[in-house]
């Protein structure tokens, strides 16, 4: 039991972000140039619009061992489509059927809109993601 | 000079011994990266790659003598793709993009990654979750560019004209500034007449000219141009095609109402904005002598230097009540800007015609930004009563059994002094909102903000132009301004439009999505997600399948996911790099 404890303490959870390169990637890099603090395990990558994010590339993720993925999603504010922000929770809704589907707790997958300055919230998600992600544990799929 | 030409994307790569040759750059940048991270180790964890032949750390990637550097390293090694590890993208993918092309190499199978911004200073209270952050970060890119394809920019010739709609002073002083470019100009009106709210109004501010007599002027102006064509009763009720050749219906009121097309290269919105309308009742709106900032300019106007009077009995006193609909929390609010200015200027008229009218402006803090300033002064010089109320105590306006108005106002200058003033007319300073456009929005799929007004792409960089290719937005449909800064926006879009129609051709970003004609079942489910309508379907062999539009397509990627067979990529975010990427953030993947 001990030893378990000690691999609960040493256990950083990977996230993957997906950010946008107009509204959260931005919010995301402001993190950074005012130097706020999240952890180092959380890896971000940009794409044009988190509409686009197949449902697969999550799983993908998630088997390849990376703990919890977070949609940092457009929200309203998209420039492209004006439902953004429900055809963003659709596919999110369709990779959590997924992951229930095979095994993996659908609480792995987290989705909120991050605007382009939304620094503090970014990592306020972040930390709690992460504190999320060591309660349940490393990812086993 | 119809219908887009000449639209390329790029092939596979070509088959060799598939194996790529990437550069990859991991910048120090001075130390706000290497102070956190260990850019010497991040280069030995990857030199070893897959496709990888130069692997390098230096101080400054930016700097001309490391770019110098870059391109000989691409030529003489015959890269084929490169990798810059420095900050965000925002700042220098372009710089790196123009390094690729001076080298010959394709600008697409070059990627930014971000481990400044995005790592270094995320993480400087751990250096080694930062550099292992960094080693995934730079695999990733490198699986990216691993799987790029060689693609060119898209090339369609374009229509030299432009459609204005919208003949205000910002739209009809675009129209001049556009034909004297030499392109054709068609100036859309909805109204029977040109000239918008300043053709309404007498002296305006800053220089006390008529507003109708500089409409008078922009009209004349716009006869003498014979590539200037007016729509006047006229309304924009249809666009297809794409940036540089647009279809335009636009419908002329009459009987019968008359239909005309147009081909235009693009088109520049300039549909100005609505007066704010106050509820019945709202400071008194409803009673006689309670008027709208627009109905007293009017009435000032109409008094023609004479005697200002309302319905029938001369003014002596006036009370203007500050930010009706403005900086409302749960309303408007945004601060409409021109109003404080534009009611001093007001004030400085009604002193000319008669300096005994007591005039009281009871405000929230004056905002007559700039030069307005000196026009604020002039007001006060000329007797008037500034009163700054409190934002959650504001005035009330009332009738007395006499029929003359009182307004009751707290003074915060006052110490908070509770202040009743007898008034001939209160003058409620209100601000724009925006039209109702609900038609035009809709069918030119303009990106709308919080407030309601149409969003640029960016307020300082790109000022004039929206998400929508060749769409432009300019004057106080784009958010309050004054006249001034009205037509400045308008001919800042003239030289936008100009910019990409003189040259004839346009380059657009070949990042569309494709569809992958093999996997393509022609189910049609994707043919109504794209709200560009970009998709359609083509004859393939026989079997129809999917076509995207690549001038139409904004490149989104909303329709990837929806595709039931995956048949659907995004240039430039394929599955394979996608994959790569995600696969590259764990050092041993699944698959």
């Amino acid at each position: 039991m001990a030893t378990a404890t000690i691999a609960e303490v040493a256990f950083k959870p990977r996230i993957l972000v997906f950010s946008t390169h107009n509204i959260s990637d931005p919010g995301i890099d402001l993190a950074g140039s005012r130097h706020l603090h999240y952890p180092a395990t959380a890896t971000t990558i940009a794409v044009p619009c988190s509409s686009g994010i197949r449902p697969s590339w999550i799983l993908r993720a998630l088997h390849n061992g990376i703990d919890g993925v977070f949609i940092a999603s457009d929200g309203e504010e998209c420039a492209y489509l004006p439902d953004c922000a429900s055809r963003t929770a659709k596919l999110a809704d369709a990779a959590q059927a997924l992951m229930r589907e095979q095994g993996i707790d659908p609480q792995r997958l987290r989705m909120a809109a991050v605007c382009s300055v939304c620094a503090e919230p970014f990592v306020k998600y972040m930390r709690e993601f992460s504190a999320q992600l060591v309660e349940i544990g490393p990812v086993t799929a | 000079m119809t219908g887009p030409v000449d639209v390329q994307i790029g092939k596979p790569p070509e088959e060799g011994d598939g194996q790529r040759r990437i550069g990859v750059f991991i910048c120090h940048c001075g130390g706000n990266i290497s102070d956190y991270v260990d850019v010497a180790a991040v280069r030995d964890a990857l030199k070893d790659e897959p496709g990888v032949v130069v692997a390098e750390t230096t101080m400054f990637a930016c700097s001309d003598g490391t770019q110098h550097d870059m391109i000989d390293q691409i030529r003489e090694q015959g890269l084929d793709g490169l990798v810059v590890a420095s900050c965000s993208p925002k700042l220098h993918q372009i710089t790196f993009r123009g390094v690729s092309k001076r080298a010959d190499l394709n600008p697409y199978a070059y990627t930014q990654v971000n481990i400044r911004e995005q790592d270094s200073w995320a993480h400087g209270d751990d250096p080694d979750g930062a550099t292992q952050k960094a080693i995934n970060l730079v695999r990733a890119g490198i699986g990216r560019t691993r799987n790029s394809e060689p693609l060119v920019p898209l090339v369609v010739e374009t229509t030299p004209a432009t459609m204005v709609v919208g003949a205000g002073i910002a739209g009809m002083r675009a129209a001049i500034g556009l034909a004297d470019t030499g392109l054709q100009v068609y100036l859309v009106e909805r109204e029977p007449e040109v000239g918008g709210w300043a053709g309404r109004f007498g002296a305006m501010f800053p220089n006390d000219r008529s507003g109708r007599e500089q409409i008078a002027a922009l009209t004349e102006q716009v006869s003498r141009r014979s590539s200037i064509t007016v729509l006047t009763g006229a309304q924009l009720v249809g666009k297809s095609g794409s940036f540089g050749n647009y279809e335009a219906v636009v419908e002329v009121a009459g009987d019968p109402p008359e239909t005309i097309r147009a081909t235009v290269g693009s088109i520049i919105i300039a549909t100005g904005f609505d007066s704010y309308e106050p509820e019945n009742g709202e400071f008194g709106y409803g009673i006689d002598g309670v008027l709208t900032l627009p109905e007293f300019k009017e009435l000032v106007d109409a008094a023609g230097g004479g005697t200002l009077v309302h319905l029938g009995r001369p003014v002596r006193s006036i009370a203007y009540v500050y930010c009706v609909g403005s900086r409302q929390p749960g309303g408007n609010e945004y601060c409409s800007k021109f109003c404080c200015a534009a009611t001093a200027h007001a004030s400085i008229l009604v002193s000319a015609l008669d300096p005994q009218i007591r005039q009281f402006h009871l405000n929230r803090g004056v905002r007559t930004y700039g030069k307005y300033e000196l026009m604020y002064t002039q007001a006060r010089e000329n007797g008037a009563v500034y009163m700054t109320y409190p934002d959650d105590t504001p005035p009330s306006v009332e009738q007395g059994r006499d029929g003359r108005l009182a307004v009751t106002t707290t003074d915060t200058l006052t110490g908070g002094r509770e202040v009743t003033i007898p008034a001939d007319l209160v003058v409620l300073v209100t601000g724009m909102v925006p039209r109702a456009n609900t038609g035009l929005t809709d069918l030119l799929k303009l990106p709308v903000g919080d407030d309601g007004f149409y969003n640029e792409i960016h307020p300082k960089l790109r000022p004039v132009e929206t998400v929508v290719d060749g769409v432009m937005v300019a004057g106080s449909c784009q958010g309050p301004k004054t006249a001034t800064e009205s037509v400045a926006s308008g001919m800042a879009a003239v030289a936008q439009s100009a910019a990409i129609l003189k040259k004839g051709v346009a380059e657009l970003d070949p990042l569309v999505a494709t569809v992958h004609v093999d996997d393509c079942t022609g189910c049609g489910e994707c043919l109504t997600t794209c709200p560009y309508d970009a998709i359609s379907t083509r004859d393939a062999g026989g079997r129809t399948v999917a076509e995207v539009s690549a001038a139409v397509c904004k490149g989104c990627g909303g329709c990837v996911p929806l595709c039931p067979t995956a048949a659907l990529d995004l240039l430039g975010y394929t599955d394979a790099q996608m994959t790569a990427m995600i696969d590259s953030l764990v050092e041993v993947p699944v698959s």
